[in-house]
């Protein structure tokens, strides 16, 4: 078996007190789906949001454990700034800033360095097309896109995570704030972007899970209570609370 | 009509909420018509009286110029904006970017603004006398004035920036150290941009203030009629209103001078609060 | 296509400094960090600072004076030989205004911002409020100025006396603390739930009966830190009053006598004081700036208890 993508190893996690994620040990392969399924509060976001230490952000967040990329300890060997280049993110809610969309995608390169406008052109052109929202986007670049759909705004999200070159993509729920033709289009786009990229996506919905993902993890109470192929998870659940889940018994 | 009669009925059988409801009309009045009488008498009084004398390039007794009042005003101004603005700007930064909600070094920070927005401007001019112009021996100048101005107005605008940084939604936040942004860039690129009319409006509310001062001056910038650099005596534009209106001799003149300042600092009020509605429009 | 460059000049600095994670980006970051720390600490400071010039200034000279002469003594005449140093009747004189003030300025303030809170049309209110607000950027010396042309000739030809008396000083300071009590007390009206109101109209209060009993009462420690803050407006105002005020330090008997306050008694006399004379203005200072103290305290004790509750 090749070295995972990224790998978590004996993970706990505190707010504070309170104990959000407990012994979490995953394994995530590159160019695949990986989705995140469980009831609300089971720690499946914020497992996602330490895969690229978005928890810092938060007051009295202590992780204990190993994670690590491509064999590299995100938490100890690496520069932050690095790892969230390398494992971009799309969040719940899309989340343009309040600047023209070419701005919003050329920010992420321009954080890192690249200032030619020539090469930025060709960027926001091309993860644009990557996020299919080039046809819709092209004529008005230089405007802002507050005024532009939730699922438009959404992918133009996604063109600007896929600007920096990350080599895997979170997403937290990227669909749940859209109507269903959205969802469809973003679910779409995420199949399509598995070619190039190892995706995590958290998600409420277990249609979308069975549609998209190629692994499940299923959460409950800050564990992960089963992980495995997302056709055996649907269709053959070893552990009976993952069988109550995925029929609506509770959740 | 039918709402007047039912109303009516009400009052009769409640005559105290009548009265109480009279009462607050009343008060509303005469607030706004204070406001009125004051603006309006002020203006109509001194309007007359505004003759280009009172802009001769010199001051002298006869002309009671105020053209170097007012270009001391400008210089006080930017004197003390320069070291009050980036300092109260920062310190916002600090407070909401960087320190632990609710620690100790924050609370400190918020007490001691408070006390300063809650320090009258005559003990800013006896403490800038003393430390300003004795202690450090910056003599009456210019200088002097600008620090000690530059401590009162601190207060507000740390308060303004504070208020406009924490209307920033976080989840630009999020996004931006999502796409391995620092903080800098964030701070600089993503949050500011959007809290810059609300940071605005504070500055100018300051200026206002700056404008319109005179205690916390007389005594460290002194009232010297004269064009002043930084290291001279000079006054501004209010010193020079007192200074005229309190020798009794040059009143037609001072009734001018009101209305420059009092048209000034209504103006800057105004563009501050429509730059404050710009930001909650912003915001949403 | 030519793309607009929203990021400012001082971004773009940035930008070259912060090619991820390089070691001059993190140098920025840090020094930023440590002088943001750094302009935050100056209000701490400043507070310091000016606390420790007055009471080392302030204190001694009362201590030379002697405290009970200082504070009770009912002369003051710094020019005679011996001086003598007393400032109860600035006390008092402040006090008597600040009363004076609060009297005329709150029931009109406190009227005014119920009905700006609960009785005013939106469509009204959006013209009401402005000019309130400005009441608080006139300045003081325009007050001043307006109360020495106006509202002295008017005391004098109604009550007789001079004019410049403890009546007028009230009047101004009256109408100058109105924007700090109509402003905070608004917002403390509108912050009470709707609920409250819902409630007592439902047990058949009328509109201003449930306002002034239910909706007042609920948002009282945010109407009484209004108060306390003009009280500090009042106390510590200058300008306006050494113009109207007459300024004899002598104890007012009546309304319509002049006075002088702590800090008229400041401003009037340091131009030509020297010596012990400008310590003992330092020392009015000091008494004044511990009043100040005393009304940010109870002020940060009442809003405090609002947060917690």
């Amino acid at each position: 078996m090749t070295q995972p993508k990224l790998q978590v190893k004996n993970c706990d996690l505190f707010y504070g007190d309170f104990q959000a994620l407990k012994n979490i040990d995953l394994e995530i392969q590159e160019k695949e789906i990986t989705a995140f399924i469980g009831p609300s509060g089971c720690g499946k976001s914020t497992l996602l949001k330490s895969l690229n230490r978005m928890n810092d952000l938060v007051e009295g967040c202590k992780i204990t454990g190993e994670f690590t990329l491509d064999g590299v300890n995100i938490y100890k060997d690496m520069e932050i700034t690095e790892l969230r280049k390398r494992v971009g993110m799309v969040f719940q809610k899309p989340n343009l800033f309040p600047m023209s969309i070419y701005d919003n995608i050329a920010y992420g390169p321009r954080t890192h360095g690249i200032k030619k406008k020539a090469e930025l052109d060709e960027i926001v052109e091309t993860t644009l097309k990557q996020a299919c929202v080039w046809d819709e986007t092209k004529d008005r670049l230089k405007k802002s896109a507050l005024g532009m759909s939730g699922g438009q705004q959404q992918r133009i999200c996604i063109a600007r995570a896929l600007a920096v070159k990350p080599e895997v993509l979170l997403m937290d729920e990227p669909t749940s704030a859209l109507d269903p033709i959205s969802t469809i289009k973003i679910e779409e786009l995420a199949s399509e972007l598995k070619k190039n990229y190892t995706i995590v996506i958290v998600t409420h919905n277990m249609q979308q899970a069975t549609r998209i993902s190629d692994k499940t993890a299923f959460f409950l109470h800050g564990e992960i209570v089963e992980f495995d192929d997302t056709h055996t998870i649907f269709s053959n659940p070893k552990e009976h609370k993952t069988l109550e889940y995925i029929t609506g018994r509770f959740g | 009509m039918s709402v007047m009669s039912d109303k009516m009925r009400t009052y009769r059988s409640h005559p105290m909420s009548l009265v109480f409801n009279i009462l607050t009309k009343i008060a509303v009045t005469l607030t706004i018509g204070i406001f009125v009488l004051i603006v309006g008498y002020v203006i109509i009084k001194g309007v007359p009286y505004l003759k280009p004398s009172l802009f001769s390039a010199n001051y002298t007794s006869d002309n009671c110029s105020m053209l170097p009042a007012i270009a001391n005003t400008f210089i006080m101004l930017l004197a003390a904006l320069v070291i009050a603005a980036p300092l109260g700007i920062f310190c916002a930064v600090y407070l909401v970017e960087y320190a632990k909600k609710g620690n100790r070094f924050v609370r400190l920070i918020r007490l001691t603004t408070e006390t300063l927005s809650g320090i009258p401007s005559i003990v800013y001019g006896l403490f800038g006398n003393m430390f300003f112009v004795l202690a450090l021996n910056w003599k009456l100048s210019m200088l002097s004035g600008a620090c000690t101005l530059a401590i009162m107005v601190l207060p507000l605008i740390i308060r303004s920036t504070e208020e406009a940084l924490k209307s920033v939604d976080d989840s630009f936040r999020e996004g931006s150290y999502g796409l391995g942004a620092g903080k800098l860039r964030t701070i600089f690129v993503i949050v500011l941009p959007p809290a810059i009319s609300g940071i605005l409006s504070g500055v100018i509310l300051a200026m206002g203030r700056i404008f319109g001062e005179t205690a916390a001056l007389i005594y460290t910038a002194g009232t010297v009629a004269k064009y002043a650099g930084l290291s001279d005596s000079g006054r501004t534009l209010a010193i020079h209103m007192y200074s005229l209106s309190n020798e009794g001799l040059h009143m037609n003149e001072a009734s001018a001078t009101a209305v420059v300042l009092l048209v000034v600092v209504l103006l800057l009020n105004g563009l501050a609060s429509l730059a404050a509605k710009k930001l909650s429009k912003g915001g949403n | 296509m030519i793309i607009t460059d929203t990021e400012n000049t001082a971004a773009k600095v940035l930008t070259k400094e912060l090619h991820c994670g390089n070691k001059s980006g993190r140098i920025l970051e840090k020094g930023m960090k440590a002088l943001f720390f750094l302009c935050a600490c100056v209000s701490v400071a400043a507070v310091v600072v000016i606390c420790v010039f007055m009471f080392a200034k302030g204190c001694p000279a009362i201590a030379k004076i002697g405290v009970k002469e200082f504070l009770l003594g009912s002369d003051w005449s710094p020019r005679n030989v011996p001086a003598s140093y007393g400032i109860f009747p600035m006390i008092v004189g402040s006090l008597y205004c600040t009363a004076g003030a609060i009297i005329i300025g709150v029931p009109i303030g406190l009227m005014t911002a119920v009905f700006m809170a609960k009785f005013c049309p939106k469509k009204l209110f959006k013209w009401l409020m402005p000019p309130i607000n400005l009441l608080a950027g006139i300045p003081s010396i325009v007050y001043g100025f307006f109360g020495m042309v106006v509202v002295v000739p008017l005391i004098r030809n109604v009550f007789g006396g001079t004019g410049n008396s403890v009546l007028t000083v009230s009047i101004i300071l009256g109408i100058m603390i109105l924007p700090t009590i109509v402003g905070m007390s608004v917002s403390a009206l509108q912050a009470v739930p709707d609920s409250y109101y819902e409630g007592a109209v439902a047990l058949g209060a009328t509109h201003e009966r449930a306002v002034a009993t239910v909706v007042f009462p609920a948002a009282k420690s945010g109407i009484l830190a209004s108060v306390i803050l003009a009280v500090g407006r009042a106390i510590g105002e200058t300008m306006a009053v050494i113009m109207i005020a007459g300024n004899s330090p002598i104890i007012p008997e009546s309304m319509l006598d002049g006075v002088r306050t702590l800090t008229g008694n400041i401003v009037i006399e340091m131009s030509y004081a020297e010596g012990l004379h400008y310590d003992a203005l330092i020392g009015t200072g000091v008494v004044l700036f511990v009043f100040i103290l005393l009304l940010n305290l109870c002020f940060n004790l009442i809003t405090g208890r609002k947060d917690k509750g």
